[in-house]
């Protein structure tokens, strides 16, 4: 993955934004009346018609629990959902397939971590770098490791236009440093951190690095082996897939040496009452009969997106994000909170004088959906002195007219409350 | 529905220069109300002669719905007595979260601008944090603060 953000706001690169919408059945509706405006990509993305007909086609002609039978359809079930898991290992760049792990989502993968990793082999004191802007999924997970064996979060702070603050993170390291746990995308500010630059140098202090990605990987190519990344968390929702399937990428040596993080069926070998074994990656980390249909329809997604291009995607992203800066700039009384040199698409602002909430309720009703709130990142509101953001939030399938739409949404906040 | 129905003057009014949005040095009781899905934070004081509320007052940071109804629920209040602030939590709960539940709406003066967040789940909670958290203070002084989640 190269993070490279060339922008030429007067370029709208060669992308046909309307050709891919109309893949998206729901995109089509109105609501209050109005066409819908879908912009909290960021909370989730919308489903593609080829997702959804393979989660409907998956229980209309293959179900089967996998792994079990000898019957045709549990065969057929195995091979879609091991089929998935191929396709998840493609799309990052994974060595193999024993590194892809199905879970429910980023949060979960991130758990698997913290419980299976962590907490056997840390002790009191150890440390862990976390960073001011990370998602709650991403700071929760390490706090119940320090209420349970005492590991200690050490924060890289962010700057008033929310990247990493510089030179802070590599101070934090210590003899003490176990684990670098780091959004890839901040959800709430949309920056882009320099991942790669800083897995090389938690290496070298001998460290590994968790990425989440739950916002990095419906929006940019991700590699994980040309990150070099220890551990990628990310989740099937945001990336134009069903909800409850996700990902743990983490590399072969490292999973191998970690304990089951759930029991049951299918993560066994063999299981006697003296004691049982464990089946090989990546199943042992799969306890239980797993989400099938949600795995299925999370591979086409990927093929999805494979057949637009990540890297056109980002381009196109990039280019629109410029676009939506430009113009929220223009609202009166408006301030964008987040503006990194490196961000995605998020745009997440306040008014003076109107809470988001307020902001919220009334864009819904001229039919724009964005995200107001704390957006599960309560340090970075601190951080900015401020209870809550409006949050809008782009995908492939936005354009500039639903930009338009939601300043021109915005003017009638700015009515309601004149 | 008309978004008018929803920001009448009267809440825009009251979210502008919100009535009795200050400290009471001497409250008697003192609680604080949250609500994690917005993250609206309120402080409601309360100062009691007797049963008699004698001065009410709130702060903090919210939407237009949740300051507008702290500040019309300490205007309506003050002077008031305990009895008479718990029935009033009764009246302004049902009507901001059941249809036609009010006998006398008209009674109701000014709150009753705020029914017509009915038509708005989401922001329901907005409006009800104050009350929640008025009856809190009343019934039970030194919780720990209200969370409408």
């Amino acid at each position: 993955m190269n993070a490279r953000h060339d922008r030429n706001p007067l370029l709208m690169p060669d992308f046909d934004a309307p050709h891919w919408r109309r893949d998206f059945p729901i995109l089509q509706q109105q609501v209050h009346g109005k066409p819908l405006v879908y912009l909290d990509n960021a909370a989730t993305s919308q489903k593609p018609q080829a997702v959804i007909a393979a989660v409907a086609g998956y229980y209309e002609k293959l179900n089967a629990n996998v792994h079990r039978g000898v019957h045709q359809l549990s065969e057929l079930a195995t091979a879609a959902y091991e089929g998935a898991r191929e396709k998840l290992r493609r799309f990052v760049n994974a060595a193999s397939l024993k590194e892809i792990i199905f879970v429910r989502g980023a949060t979960e993968a991130i758990n698997l971590v913290a419980q299976s990793y962590g907490r056997g082999r840390f002790q009191g004191g150890d440390e862990i770098i976390l960073s001011e802007m990370e998602h709650h999924s991403n700071i929760v997970p390490w706090q119940l490791l320090h209420e349970q064996m005492g590991a200690v979060l050490k924060i890289v702070p962010i700057t008033d236009a929310g990247e990493l603050e510089p030179g802070a993170y590599e101070k934090l390291f210590t003899s003490r440093t176990r684990l670098v746990a780091l959004a890839h995308v901040s959800n709430a500010l949309g920056s882009i951190n320099p991942v790669k630059k800083m897995i090389v140098h938690a290496h070298q202090h001998g460290v590994p690095v968790l990425l989440d990605g739950a916002q990095a990987v419906p929006h940019l190519p991700v590699d994980v082996r040309d990150l070099d990344c220890d551990f990628y968390a990310f989740s099937g929702h945001k990336m134009f897939g069903p909800t409850g399937i996700g990902v743990l990428y983490a590399k072969e040596a490292l999973l191998a040496e970690m304990p089951p993080y759930q029991g049951g069926g299918d993560m066994i070998r063999t299981v006697r009452f003296t004691g049982s074994t464990w089946n090989e990656l990546p199943h042992k980390f799969e306890a239980g009969t797993p989400n099938i249909a949600g795995s299925i329809g999370l591979g086409a997604a990927v093929d999805y997106l494979e057949s637009i291009g990540m890297l056109s995607i980002q381009n196109y992203e990039q280019a629109l994000l410029e676009y939506g800066t430009q113009r929220l700039q223009t609202v009166k009384n408006l301030r964008l909170v987040g503006t990194a040199r490196h961000k995605a698409g998020v745009l997440s602002f306040v008014m003076e004088g109107i809470h988001p909430h307020d902001i919220g309720t009334i864009v819904d009703q001229e039919g724009v959906a964005i995200r107001t709130g704390h957006h599960c990142a309560m340090p970075v509101m601190e951080h900015f002195r401020i209870p809550a953001t409006a949050r809008a939030s782009l995908a492939f399938y936005n354009t500039r007219e639903d930009i338009d739409a939601l300043v021109q949404a915005l003017e009638k906040v700015r009515e309601v409350f004149r | 529905m008309d978004l008018k129905e929803l920001y009448k003057d009267v809440i825009v009014d009251h979210n502008r220069s919100p009535r009795n949005f200050r400290k009471i040095p001497d409250a008697t009781r003192i609680q604080e109300g949250f609500n994690p899905l917005c993250g609206d934070k309120l402080t409601v004081y309360l100062k009691l002669d007797g049963e008699r509320i004698s001065d009410l007052s709130f702060e903090g940071s919210g939407c237009a719905i949740s300051v507008a109804s702290a500040s019309l629920m300490s205007e309506r209040l003050k002077g008031k007595t305990v009895m008479e602030a718990q029935q009033l939590f009764d009246r302004m709960h049902a009507l901001l979260t059941r249809e036609g539940m009010d006998s006398d709406p008209e009674s109701l003066g000014k709150l009753a601008v705020l029914s017509g967040v009915r038509e708005y789940p989401s922001r329901v909670k907005c409006a009800t944090l104050c009350w929640h958290t008025l009856k809190n203070v009343l019934e039970h002084p030194g919780n720990p603060p209200v969370s409408t989640e």
